[in-house]
């Protein structure tokens, strides 16, 4: 198969998943309508519906290509941050770092994605971001939590920036005989990313009772971890094909790529408590925010990228 | 008027600008919208909140010395179809208040921000009495308090770019009429009605 046969197919089938998906969320809108209406099964068509636009745009991005990529990722970053800075609070004296992170240092990374420059990519905002933002912290002269300030900014800029941009960066890969196709190996980690997601979710309503993190994320259960968790990583293996991976490895990279994303959930999910909200925000409807649906993102493909440079690449 | 499109998505895309409507709806009735001021971008943020509808008809007042020039001036005029104070008590002649009286009289409702500058802080410092000489002028005009929240992190006194955070508007509950109320006592209810909404 080449590479527009395998996005075919598995559009295809991502398709096929959400016209069932679909079909059962209508069945229970209407047996629950006939109850007087139940807010778990709108919170669930209203996701389902969100899911039709997201999986559209990712189709859209692989039909228009590299660049298109680059930009939708640029994009998202700008929302994740703009949803991390708005529940932090900031001061006057930050106003000058945070222009810079939006305007200049967020450009500036996506931009070394598109120019091939992977080596600055790597280092240039965990080295020079991060010694750039305490400077321009302290041009500003407000010593008021300082050190709180400035780890913040830098923080926000870290995981709705450097690490979401490692999704598009695969596109840097260059693994042999499998050039042309790095846009499968992206979408391919949404895919586990976020259907680990909605797995988890949905196992956890079905099965769930022992509560992993009470007080972090009260939606994450040791069934639907498990259950969640080990379903995608068997729909991984089995997408092997859109991989330059065997099954097994397949698996086991999506066995990665689910425990990442778990782990990051719940990272973000405590970041997300200790500033006093539920959601990051409110502009996907039912998922919350841009960084509700990223942040098992940020910091799965990070470990993904990496891994498969490291073993996959000569 | 061909501005104002493109410039309320610039407004929506750059600090969100989303309208809460608490204590009252939309509606095409006479209104003063009265808000703390602490950014260049609270006349905007405000104004791109109401409803396209609305908008047409509600008149942001501005200061003349500072949005009366240059491409400021082409936003004010073609973007949200601004109303001019002179802020500069030397430069004026008669009533400052005579062109919002005018415009209240024509029945276009006003986008006010009462303190007359911009403050460093977010909730709003003592009320010129402007307010309070068009409320006694026109008691059929609803005064609805607005608090423009995250907008003093977005663009602070003093800079030039907005940082794009998600900024709100709300919406506040019409403030009543006292009768034989003094000017003090209205102005610092009226500033109350605006903190109780932060």
């Amino acid at each position: 198969m080449n590479v527009q046969e395998k996005f075919r197919w598995l559009m295809g089938g991502i398709a096929a998943l959400l016209v069932v998906a679909s079909l059962i969320g209508w069945m229970l809108g209407r047996r629950a309508a006939r109850r007087g209406g139940s807010a778990t099964i709108d919170n669930l068509n209203a996701r389902i519906r969100a899911w039709w636009v997201m999986v559209a745009v990712i189709a859209a991005c692989f039909l228009l290509g590299r660049t298109a990529t680059i930009v939708l990722f640029a994009v998202a970053s700008v929302f994740a941050l703009r949803e991390f800075i708005t529940l932090t609070p900031t001061r006057r004296g930050d106003h000058l770092p945070l222009v810079v992170c939006f305007y200049l240092l967020l450009p500036a990374q996506y931009w070394l994605i598109a120019d091939d420059w992977y080596n600055l990519f790597a280092v240039f905002l965990p080295v020079y971001g991060f010694l750039l933002l305490p400077v321009l912290t302290a041009l500003a002269g407000d010593t008021e939590q300082f050190l709180e300030r400035v780890t913040k900014v830098q923080w926000g800029m870290m995981v709705t920036v450097y690490c979401i941009s490692y999704a598009p960066a695969l596109l840097l890969l260059r693994v042999p005989g499998f050039r042309e196709q790095n846009l499968l190996l992206m979408i391919y980690l949404l895919l586990v990313v976020q259907l680990s997601d909605v797995l988890q979710y949905v196992f956890g309503k079905l099965f769930g009772r022992r509560r992993i993190a009470p007080n972090v994320s009260p939606s994450k259960t040791v069934a639907g971890f498990v259950g969640g968790g080990a379903c995608a990583t068997a729909i991984g293996a089995a997408l092997w094909w859109i991989t330059p991976f065997s099954p097994w490895q397949a698996g086991a990279m999506s066995a990665v790529i689910v425990l990442a994303g778990f782990l990051g959930g719940l990272a973000l999910s405590a970041v997300k408590r200790g500033l006093g909200a539920k959601d990051w925000g409110s502009m996907i409807e039912g998922h919350g925010g841009m960084l509700d649906r990223l942040d098992s993102v940020s910091f799965a493909a990070p470990v993904f990228f990496h891994l498969t440079r490291y073993f996959f690449e000569p | 008027m061909w501005l104002s499109y493109p410039l309320a998505l610039l407004v929506r895309v750059l600090v969100g600008a989303q309208p809460r409507w608490i204590g009252c709806r939309p509606a095409p009735t006479l209104r003063i919208y009265y808000a703390n001021h602490t950014s260049h971008m609270d006349t905007l943020a405000l104004w791109c909140a109401l409803p396209a509808a609305l908008r047409a008809r509600t008149r942001p007042v501005a200061a003349k010395d500072y949005w009366g020039h240059g491409v400021r001036a082409l936003l004010a005029r073609r973007g949200f179809n601004a109303l001019f104070i002179e802020r500069d008590a030397g430069r004026r002649d008669g009533d400052p208040l005579a062109p919002l009286a005018a415009a209240l009289a024509r029945g276009e409702s006003l986008i006010l921000f009462p303190e007359g500058t911009r403050r460093a802080q977010a909730l709003p410092g003592p009320f010129k009495s402007g307010l309070f000489h068009l409320a006694m002028r026109f008691p059929e005009a609803e005064l609805i308090p607005v608090y423009l929240d995250n907008l003093h992190r977005s663009m602070p006194k003093g800079t030039f770019l907005p940082v794009p955070l998600t900024c709100s508007v709300r919406f506040g509950t019409p403030l009543a009429r006292c009768a034989d109320e003094a000017k003090d006592a209205f102005l610092e209810r009226a500033r109350q009605a605006v903190v109780a909404l932060a």
